[in-house]
């Protein structure tokens, strides 16, 4: 009523869904509707056809190769509680309490976030964040995108438009292996203003940094990766404030825009902090027990 | 666009309707079938009065097509009622702490904050908090509401009241 008028069909599988995509000009993708219903009740999308996918797929996450594979359909909240996501990707776990609200996290998946492509998606940054990848199905098969060349700007990926994601797969969390997030939000649920997510591996051995890696949402066009050389400077480092000089350099290296919520220098400086609150949290997670998996901030 | 005919399933009955494929469930239920406790708010998922339970779980009606919700089991707040439309116990707890003022999102708050009772027993003041976050109210200050759910939670910690039809 709201909305304009469309057609609808539900897609019983991803290959019935990919061929009616291909078909049709003006179709979208409907997963948990989260985004995209808000987007035709503002009257903001105006598409002819809906293909709901929520019949598609069945599967649950899993674990194979040193892969925690999400179905793209998981919903929120099965991040937030499931015992593989927790213990593989408890970056993630963590994050989604950040998305949304309640009723958000029980309709929203995992697949139609990064679709989406929000610039302030906190399951975006975690993606670059892990070095996840997804799998996207098109009328050729099946490829595989990092999530690092996924995101194309504000609310567009690099996806051709007859493609369905159907997989997000992410490396398992190692032993020595330390993650955080942080967001900041005027009242939570919003979307966020800045969000940060760091990992941080540290070498067997030495307790010195092996790898570190930073992505930030809310300060460009697209989630973002923190310049690898100025993440990359960590490795090797012991030292407090290399952590604080880092996320220095990764907040000067920001152009964050300006828009009614924050103005760019504010952005900046939160960029500042909350990147620096992320590095020592990721390195004293992965300093402490082994699996580092879990524990509270 | 043709209407086409579905059944809903609605605080245990079934109707049939012919809807729209662009009608929500907030639609169907509030225009189709009537029932004003699900409530037309901001249309964007963020303000809490169109919720209802899905299978159990809160949900926005505002975001779910019609035609999605059929085969599932909606519940609004008539559905937590008793026989001769006696009220459901968080409901008195509402009446009791002075939680509803206008009453517009009176049913969001209470089939929500009846969700989180469910999944976590006695939930902090905080982690309420956290629950009702998409749940806004212009008239309590919230304060009453937050009230309301822990005495409630704190009735069916000690073992009373048993919960009404769900």
């Amino acid at each position: 009523m709201v909305a304009p008028a469309f057609e609808y069909v539900a897609a019983g599988s991803y290959d019935e869904a990919v061929r009616v995509l291909a078909a049709t000009s003006e179709a979208k993708i409907l997963a948990g509707g989260q985004s995209l219903m808000p987007m035709l009740n503002l009257r903001l999308a105006h598409p002819e056809l809906l293909i709901d996918i929520n019949l598609a797929d069945q599967r649950q996450p899993s674990v194979d190769g040193g892969l925690l594979r999400l179905p793209a359909l998981t919903r929120h909240r099965v991040l937030l509680s499931h015992d593989l996501v927790r213990r593989h990707c408890p970056l993630l776990a963590e994050a989604v309490r950040h998305v949304g609200n309640v009723r958000v996290r029980n309709r929203g998946t995992v697949g139609g976030s990064l679709a989406h492509a929000d610039p302030t998606s906190e399951i975006g940054c975690c993606a670059l964040a892990t070095g996840a990848r997804v799998v996207a199905r098109g009328p050729d098969g099946d490829r595989t995108v990092p999530a690092s060349e996924l995101f194309a700007g504000y609310w567009t990926t690099t996806l051709a438009e007859s493609e369905i994601i159907t997989d997000v797969l992410i490396p398992v969390a190692r032993p020595r292996q330390g993650w955080s997030f942080h967001e900041m939000v005027r009242r939570t649920s919003d979307f966020a203003i800045v969000a940060v997510a760091a990992l941080i591996v540290l070498d067997e051995r030495t307790d010195t940094i092996a790898a570190a890696r930073v992505a930030l949402a809310g300060v460009a066009d697209r989630v973002i990766l923190a310049a690898p050389q100025l993440s990359g400077q960590l490795i090797g480092s012991t030292a407090d404030e290399d952590l604080g000089a880092a996320a220095d350099e990764i907040a000067a290296s920001l152009a964050p825009p300006d828009d009614v919520h924050a103005s760019g220098a504010y952005r900046r400086r939160l960029a500042r902090v909350l990147t620096a609150r992320a590095l020592r949290q990721a390195r004293a997670r992965a300093a402490g027990a082994a699996g580092a998996a879990g524990a509270a901030p | 666009m043709n209407k086409r005919q579905i059944v809903l399933s609605v605080n245990g009955r079934d109707h049939e309707l012919w809807v729209l494929p662009s009608d929500t469930l907030l639609d169907a239920l509030h225009d189709e079938l009537g029932l004003a406790d699900v409530r037309y708010g901001c249309g964007e998922g963020v303000c809490g009065t169109c919720t209802v339970l899905l299978d159990g779980e809160p949900t926005s009606g505002c975001l779910i097509l019609a035609v999605q919700a059929a085969g599932h089991e909606v519940t609004t707040l008539r559905g937590l009622m008793g026989p001769g439309e006696a009220m459901h116990p968080l409901q008195e707890c509402f009446l009791r702490r002075g939680a509803a003022q206008c009453g517009f999102c009176t049913p969001g708050m209470v089939l929500t904050s009846l969700d989180l009772v469910r999944r976590r027993g006695r939930p902090s003041r905080e982690e309420i908090r956290y629950a009702l976050v998409g749940n806004l109210c212009r008239c309590t200050g919230y304060t009453k509401i937050l009230d309301a759910v822990e005495e409630y939670a704190d009735a069916v910690a000690a073992g009373s009241p048993p919960e009404a039809v769900s």
